[in-house]
């Protein structure tokens, strides 16, 4: 039962860490699927966090917090769009350079708006989005294999983690139903097809961008509105990359993603779980092993030794009317 | 297919253009400084004053810019080659390893100048390997070169940490370092060049990786402009095409420029371990690898400009400090925001304002503009 | 009464400094095919994507209809009834053929009724017209007709009454290129409007109510096909220019310097470009490969010059063999002695951000004339550009200056000088002066010879039939991928015309 125990907490854990992981990857697919890479992830969702963080607890609400977060961070989408879409730069470089102006901005504007080194003050829990207790939680409980699971796994969390795994099926449902999704996945394979059918190849890509943007934004908040009481510093610490590499092993579908996410918030969980313990049959397995695995197996699949990840045919490069 | 842009005069492309750019996102970092309520061109002028003002500041500076001189080396040779290596962070992080391995073995044995050279193969080798595998999948496999160089930043910075929880720090101790180097791995200080000029220095880093610095940029543009090698990077860079037609093998080709790559950033760790901290600790590389990127771009990619650059970044993190120091308003992440935006306006945004000084320079003289020769037709 | 779908009147449209179209005036009769035919680069293209409004004209009506249109997006003019299929198709290979017709006509915002709406619909195109295709197959997955296909049915789909299609055979197997035809007329029949550009004169016989021609931007005749003969449009679409004959004696041809043996090249769509071509060279001649652009002449150039993989067949260098169809060299080559003017100057020939003394070296940067040990030896290498400078007139005479900056004929001169100057045994040059000035046409063309009387062996492909026909000793003429026909330079322009277009070589002996 111990053992049961373990392991409910390990995959409670993993759905808290998996979560920024899959909105951060799902808004990079919206950007990537229209032919826009997006390196800057990392920063979108640094500034959604400090955003979110900082309205919460200068108007008490976490919802005006959310809000924000989603505001600032669809601001720094249409830069990366006013880069690399009207000026046709190198979005890899327009990537980089919002993530070190986040990365800036945040711990200086905190410092100056709040004085505690970078820190946004602690949330109190109204202005935090707390766990959504299902109905028959606490009853349910003590119920063997199916209690625990009900009530730990499902039951118990913000609704920010509903809203991300919602986002699944829901970034399927715009992808392949709709006209938008329709469009924006030619946009990001071929743009002078959507160009010669009479649809404007850079309003789709900033519509993407901003849909990047919102998504950022929420994973943002979760960050420091739901996971940790506050805003710290840096406190993103790689995951818009993880979210890349996730991205790149779902091979840029939603579903699949979902559990590319759910994998390397298993990692994460597992490593923080063991610290070292060894584990049966392999023996003792060094923390960082465990960290550097998803970016282990993503580089593996990139070379294409474990199926091929073929990205949209369009991405990286700006869409230039050819004569 | 003619160029995009009409050219202009030389001094416009590598000077003017560059400085509105630099102009630019100076202007916009001055209304983060309004925005926390403080005077911009007070913080400018505290900025300066802090970086050169005394011979302290200068040594930081200096300290400062050996690091970025490498990084932007670094970035500077594979984009010459066409590719990007946004791997320099980690690539700088793993030469620790390197490093570490023959401060530590060979330190109490010998003189500074023996571990010093045995050092800079032990960080070149093994940033050159870290840059060998992307380069290798780039190459041969077709792996995006700038995503895995970006995973092996991560990648670097776990077998950092077990090698700075294990192996490499001295047994009973708690902190992720290795033990402090002897005289033997501690490099001399060149304060004292400052000095010869009067300016007194309590204490500062500024030490012989900078000569060091300065040698590998002559060696770069010794290597892009002077050698067949370089040639031949510079012709893979422009035209995969030309370079195919020239008989160049691009496997070759990516593999060698993405290893020099990764030696140069190796070396930058030399400069905070063996120069200032005189141990390998936890993040020592704290993002120099990523202003290589601002650096070399700023720089133009050429090495006096990349020089020139990092020293423009020395001072940004030395008078950021005192900046902080002076404006509490102000935290020393003000340069990573202007970091961000030299590389979002000198970089993705170069082109912004191109076509207005093209415009100006066309209605002041029209002759000064060449107008492209195109009389062939592109199909 | 014949009507108009289409009026342009007085169309002109530059590029930079390019014209690409000059006062083009046009009418299309509704329920007609009306050909376009012209050389590569003689405006066609443009002049369609100006009235499906991929560009503006910059001056110049349209009139659909009878009615002044205004034309300035794609959506202007399928909603003119306007549909084009485009050389390089517009598709998502990756999509489905519904997804691609319904792409950008779409009913409303979500995909299932415009689906269902879809496929009702190419059911009645398919019986109406014999379209054929599995609307739920990957783009990807069918064979190059097949994609074609779902080209007219998008534009179909969306109501077009008028139809462009932009070279469309290019890609096609004659059979399908039949079935296309069928299709076309079928259309035809139905009261469509059918433009169909190209520069293969078989097709506008085969085909075509009308065809007009084009050549350098304007527009020179319009014939009814019935009233007009294979030999007079290719005289039009060739053009009779100022002959630049440049005085040249005898050929002296000596042994086989180069021998092409049953080459085979493929290009990166499996399509073949080049089949089963042999031929030789001897030292002392100049033999020169006519044909229309786009018949495998490029890609035969780069297969032999090592860019480009061979799929079988073997090129012999002073009698020895050069694998092409593994891992070929140019660098190789070059140390046997071949050197190459390749057609594309701007992208293979020369690096344009290089300084001019960079690019004099491209290829040579090996040579230990240019080296001292690992490094290059600057002086040698700008003394040896200022030599090429002077000797082939180079201008401005400056070896400092970015290679961009020259113009077209100068550019050419540097590629010539480099590669002449190597003192090769063998010289391929493709398109020897396209884009060159008049004055540096006639120094080029006197080198040509000048190498040949040297006693080098040189292979000229060149798509100008006077340059042909002024420089070759033999004239070999290439026609969708293979050798059709071999003339002295003594042949009519009339005659070779014909080979160029196809036509069987018993009816142009006729």
């Amino acid at each position: 039962m111990d053992l049961f125990n373990a392991i409910i907490q390990v995959l409670d854990s993993t759905i808290r860490l998996s979560v920024p992981l899959l909105l951060a990857c799902l808004a990079g697919l919206y950007s990537e699927r229209a032919g826009i890479f997006d390196i800057g992830l990392e920063g979108k969702m640094l500034v959604g966090a400090f955003a979110g963080a900082a309205a919460a607890s200068v108007f008490h609400s976490a919802f005006i917090g959310l809000g924000m977060a989603i505001l600032i961070s669809v601001a720094f989408a249409l830069v990366h769009g006013f880069a690399s879409i009207t000026h046709r730069g190198n979005q890899i470089v327009s990537g980089v350079a919002i993530n070190f102006i986040a990365a800036g901005s945040t711990i200086m504007l905190g410092q100056a708006w709040f004085q505690q080194g970078g820190r946004t003050p602690a949330l109190a829990s109204d202005e935090r989005f707390g766990a959504i207790i299902w109905p028959g939680a606490d009853e349910l409980r003590s119920v063997p294999i199916l209690g625990p699971i009900y009530s730990e796994l499902i039951s118990g969390h913000s609704v920010l983690v509903y809203v991300a795994f919602l986002a699944v099926p829901f970034t399927w449902w715009v992808l392949f139903r709709t006209r938008f999704g329709l469009r924006m996945r030619a946009v990001g394979e071929n743009p002078a097809a959507v160009d010669t059918a009479g649809i404007s190849v850079a309003w789709l890509r900033y519509r993407a961008l901003i849909c990047t943007g919102v998504l950022t934004g929420i994973a943002g908040a979760y960050l420091s509105m739901v996971q940790n009481g506050g805003f710290v510093k840096d406190m993103t610490a790689g995951k818009g990359y993880i979210a890349l590499a996730a991205l790149i092993f779902a091979k840029w579908k939603p579903v699949n993603a979902m559990f590319a996410c759910l994998l390397f918030g298993f990692l994460d969980a597992l490593s923080i779980r063991l610290q070292g313990t060894p584990l049966p049959l392999i023996g003792k397995v060094p923390v960082q092993l465990m960290q550097a695995l998803p970016y282990i197996l993503t580089v593996i699949l990139l070379a294409g030794f474990i199926g091929k990840a073929i990205p949209p045919r369009a991405g990286g490069v700006p869409y230039v009317k050819e004569r | 297919m003619s160029m995009p842009y009409a050219k202009l005069p030389a001094w416009a492309d590598y000077g003017l253009i560059p400085v509105i750019n630099l102009a630019v996102a100076f202007v916009v970092a001055g209304f983060v400084v309004l925005l926390v309520g403080e005077n911009p061109f007070r913080a400018a002028a505290v900025l300066v004053e802090g970086a050169f003002g005394r011979g302290q500041g200068i040594a930081f500076t200096l300290f400062y810019a050996t690091t970025f001189i490498f990084s932007g080396l670094s970035v500077a040779v594979a984009a010459h080659c066409g590719l990007f290596n946004i791997g320099g962070e980690g690539q700088g992080y793993i030469a620790g390893l390197g490093i570490g391995i023959v401060c530590l073995a060979f330190d109490s044995v010998l003189p500074w100048w023996l571990t010093f050279p045995l050092a800079i193969i032990a960080a070149a080798a093994m940033g050159a390997l870290w840059a060998l595998i992307p380069a290798y999948l780039q190459a041969k496999r077709g792996s995006h070169i700038v995503i895995t160089t970006i995973m092996f930043n991560f990648i670097a910075a776990s077998v950092m940490v077990y090698a700075l929880v294990g192996f490499l720090k001295p047994p009973g101790s708690m902190a992720p370092q290795t033990r402090t180097f002897l005289e033997g791995a501690q490099l001399p200080k060149l304060n004292w060049v400052i000095e010869l000029f009067g300016a007194k220095i309590r204490s500062a880093p500024f030490n012989i990786s900078f000569l060091l610095a300065l040698a590998m940029a002559f060696l770069v543009w010794v290597l892009i402009w002077r050698t067949r090698l370089g040639y031949e990077m510079r012709t893979y860079g422009h035209s995969s095409k030309a370079a195919r037609y020239a008989g160049i093998s691009e496997t070759r080709i990516i593999i060698i420029a993405m290893m020099i790559s990764g030696a140069l950033a190796g070396m930058m760790a030399l400069n905070p371990t063996m120069g200032d901290q005189h141990n390998v600790a936890l993040e020592f590389v704290s993002g120099a690898g990523f202003v290589g990127i601002a650096v070399a771009l700023m720089g133009r990619l050429h090495p006096v400009g990349i020089v020139l650059a990092a020293i423009l970044f020395g001072m940004l993190y030395q008078g950021g400090a005192e900046l902080a120091f002076e404006m509490p308003a102000i935290s020393r992440d003000m340069i990573v925001i202007i970091q961000g935006l030299v590389i979002l306006f000198a970089g993705a945004l170069e082109h912004m304002f191109r076509p207005y000084v093209q415009a100006l320079f066309a209605s002041l003289s029209p002759r000064s503009v060449g107008i492209e020769a195109i009389k062939g037709k592109g199909a | 009464m014949a009507q108009a779908a289409i009026e342009l009147i007085g169309i002109n449209k530059s590029f930079g400094a390019v014209r690409a179209n000059r006062d083009i005036n046009l009418e299309i009769v509704r329920g007609t095919i009306h050909g376009i035919v012209g050389e590569n680069g003689a405006g066609k293209s443009t002049l369609m994507s100006i009235l499906y409004g991929f560009y503006q004209a910059d001056s110049g009506e349209i009139r659909v209809g009878g009615q002044p249109a205004s034309i300035k997006s794609p959506n202007d003019a399928i909603a003119l009834g306007i549909g084009m299929v485009h050389q390089h198709f517009m598709l998502v290979d990756n999509f489905t053929v519904l997804e691609n017709v319904i792409l950008g006509a779409e009913s409303d915002a979500l995909l299932k009724k415009s689906i269902a709406k879809a496929r009702s619909e190419l059911e009645r195109l398919e019986r109406e017209y014999g379209l054929e295709v599995d609307p739920d197959a990957i783009i990807e997955e069918l064979p190059v007709g097949l994609q074609q296909r779902v080209e007219i049915l998008k534009a179909l789909y969306r109501g077009a009454e008028i139809l462009i299609l932009d070279e469309p055979t290019g890609v096609l197997t004659p059979a399908e290129a039949d079935h296309l035809f069928r299709i076309l007329r079928q259309l035809k029949e139905q009261g469509k409007t059918i433009v169909l550009i190209t520069h293969k004169l078989r097709e506008i016989m085969a085909i075509t109510d009308t065809v007009s021609v084009m050549r350098q931007g304007t527009m020179v005749a319009t014939r009814e096909t019935t009233k007009t003969t294979v030999g007079e449009l290719a005289e039009l679409m060739v053009g009779r220019r100022v002959l630049l004959r440049v005085e040249k004696g005898e050929a002296e041809a000596g042994g086989v310097k180069l021998a092409v043996k049953n080459l085979t090249v493929k290009d990166s769509r499996g399509v073949t470009m080049v089949d089963d071509v042999s031929f030789d060279v001897r030292a002392g001649e100049i033999v020169g490969i006519a044909g229309v652009a786009g018949n495998g002449q490029s890609e035969m150039l780069e297969a032999i010059s090592g860019i480009r993989r061979a799929v079988s067949g073997s090129v012999m260098l002073d009698g020895k063999p050069i694998d092409l169809t593994g891992a070929a060299d140019p660098g190789e080559l070059r140390d046997r002695g071949l050197a190459h003017v390749p057609e594309d100057r701007h992208h293979v020939g020369l690096v344009l951000a290089f300084e001019e003394n960079e690019n004099s070296i491209l290829g040579y940067h090996d040579d230990p004339r240019y080296l001292k040990g690992p490094f290059l030896d600057i002086d040698a290498i700008r003394d040896d550009a200022r030599d090429k400078i002077t000797k082939y007139d180079i201008r401005p005479a400056d070896c400092r200056l970015k290679t961009a900056n020259f113009s077209g004929g100068n550019q050419q001169k540097i590629v010539l000088a480099r590669e002449m100057e190597q003192d090769p045994g063998v010289l391929i040059v493709g398109q020897p002066t396209r884009g060159v000035d008049v004055g540096a046409i006639e120094f080029i063309h006197k080198r040509l010879i000048a190498m040949r009387d040297q006693g080098k062996a040189v292979l000229v492909v060149s798509v100008e039939l006077d340059e042909i026909r002024s420089l070759s000793d033999r004239i070999l003429v290439m026609f969708a991928g293979r050798i059709v026909g071999e003339r002295g330079p003594e042949a009519t322009e009339g005659e070779l015309g014909l080979l160029m277009a196809g036509v069987e070589h018993r009816e142009a002996a006729e």
